[in-house]
């Protein structure tokens, strides 16, 4: 018999199609792992809602969790309470990093709509605080896209949402 | 019309709005001025047609005729859509698409704002999620409108003949009818006149710093809402509907 801890150490199998260093819990994309009436639910929730990615992560998950012979499960979706970066790990934020991306810098997005002030994204390359955003929209939905004035690389930063 | 007829035709309209411009925004792919903004807008889009999807498979839900986002979005024809004018108009040049995303950018976030909170869960959670999507479209249009309307001769006249062109399809945003009337007795829609002062004060705030003029033209274009659309619907349905249409059921 499965249990949900056994369950969800399966799942660390499962990583985010575009961002392969992040499993679906560091992401925060995985929600939930409960027994309803004899089938297991494994709830997750979309990053952003034209998230090309979603598509794969639950065609991943089945595969995953049909290999080590679970059948009776389900997987489901859902938009509430909206996925924020406040859910990522720690661990997922460190991994991020060491990959080349520089991970969410404030719990939450500024609230201030008109020319907020953007945080200081440290360089994922040479650690220097000297950067400036070029875009707010990058190669993923959920990326931004900085440049950094001392080493001079371009980078990626998982924006706040 | 009973409130889930009523209910149908306001998810509809919400889906319709970002499908289309959505589907005009991906029309700028591999034709943005340079490859971030290029990338910006694509950007964008996708959040749109992901929110699309959201509100027609909601839409598909309430109607319980087991209609999927598909169908919605690929076996109606122009007069069954519910979107603003606004949405299906000509990308035009670059400040012409930058304007339209901001004047609408800016009733679809005060309108979500609202939503979020809606009597029914189903629509404050497709609100909640896409608003944290719209503050950003919002924030991108704000800085380019003030950043183009503040910027040379050039891109000035641009933005000024720009807004000039896409004012009268504004009034449409908060004229309430039937449906919006009993959606917002049910507390389940926004109060459009709430949105429009809201919307007011923000245009005007962003205009003004962008050295922009307020046109003087109070007569406003209607009828999208109800599925009556301007000649551009039909071409941008060839389009979008052309694979379904000359292959049905067609799958990956």
């Amino acid at each position: 018999m499965a249990t949900a801890a056994q369950i969800r150490e399966w799942l660390t199998e499962v990583t985010d199609p575009e961002i392969p260093v992040l499993t679906l819990e560091d992401l925060g994309v995985l929600r939930n792992i409960q027994k309803v009436n004899d089938i297991w639910v494994i709830t997750i929730t979309p990053t952003y809602s034209g998230c090309p990615a979603m598509k794969t992560m639950e065609e991943d998950i089945i595969a995953a969790l049909k290999k080590h012979g679970l059948e009776n499960f389900k997987v489901e979706t859902v938009l509430t309470p909206s996925w924020t970066t406040d859910w990522m790990s720690e661990a997922g934020k460190k991994k991020l990093l060491e990959y080349g991306i520089a991970p969410p810098v404030k719990p939450t997005a500024n609230k201030k709509v008109l020319m907020g002030i953007s945080e200081t994204i440290i360089c994922p390359r040479c650690k220097s605080s000297n950067t400036r955003m070029l875009s707010q929209f990058g190669s993923t939905a959920c990326k931004a896209l900085y440049v950094c004035d001392d080493c001079k690389e371009p980078f990626d930063y998982f924006k706040c949402l | 019309m009973n409130i889930q007829e009523a209910l149908l035709e306001y998810c509809l309209r919400l889906g319709d709005n970002s499908l289309i411009i959505g589907h005009r925004m991906s029309e700028w792919c591999g034709h943005g001025p340079i490859l971030e903004q290029d990338i910006a807008l694509i950007n964008i889009a996708l959040d749109h047609i992901g929110q699309a999807r959201n509100w027609l498979t909601l839409a598909g839900e309430l109607e319980g005729m087991g209609r999927t986002e598909d169908d919605f979005a690929y076996k109606r024809d122009a007069h069954q859509f519910r979107n603003l004018l606004i949405t299906e108009l000509p990308n035009g040049n670059w400040g012409d698409t930058i304007m339209r995303c901001f004047l609408f950018d800016t009733f679809n976030f005060y309108l979500h704002q609202i939503l979020q909170h809606s009597k029914h869960d189903g629509i404050a959670a497709i609100a909640e999620k896409s608003l944290k999507e719209i503050n950003y479209h919002l924030k991108y249009s704000s800085e380019w409108v003030i950043r183009l309307g503040d910027g040379t001769d050039v891109s000035h006249k641009k933005m000024q003949n720009a807004l000039d062109d896409l004012w009268m399809f504004t009034g449409e945003m908060f004229e309430a009818d039937e449906v919006d009337n009993l959606m917002l007795e049910e507390s389940i829609g926004a109060d459009l006149q709430q949105i429009k002062e809201a919307w007011n004060d923000y245009v005007r705030e962003v205009l003004e710093e962008a050295t922009l003029k307020i046109p003087e033209n109070n007569w406003f274009q209607k009828g999208g809402k109800q599925g009556r659309h301007t000649e551009y619907m039909g071409y941008i349905l060839a389009e979008m509907q052309f694979l379904p249409r000359a292959y049905p059921d067609a799958v990956w």
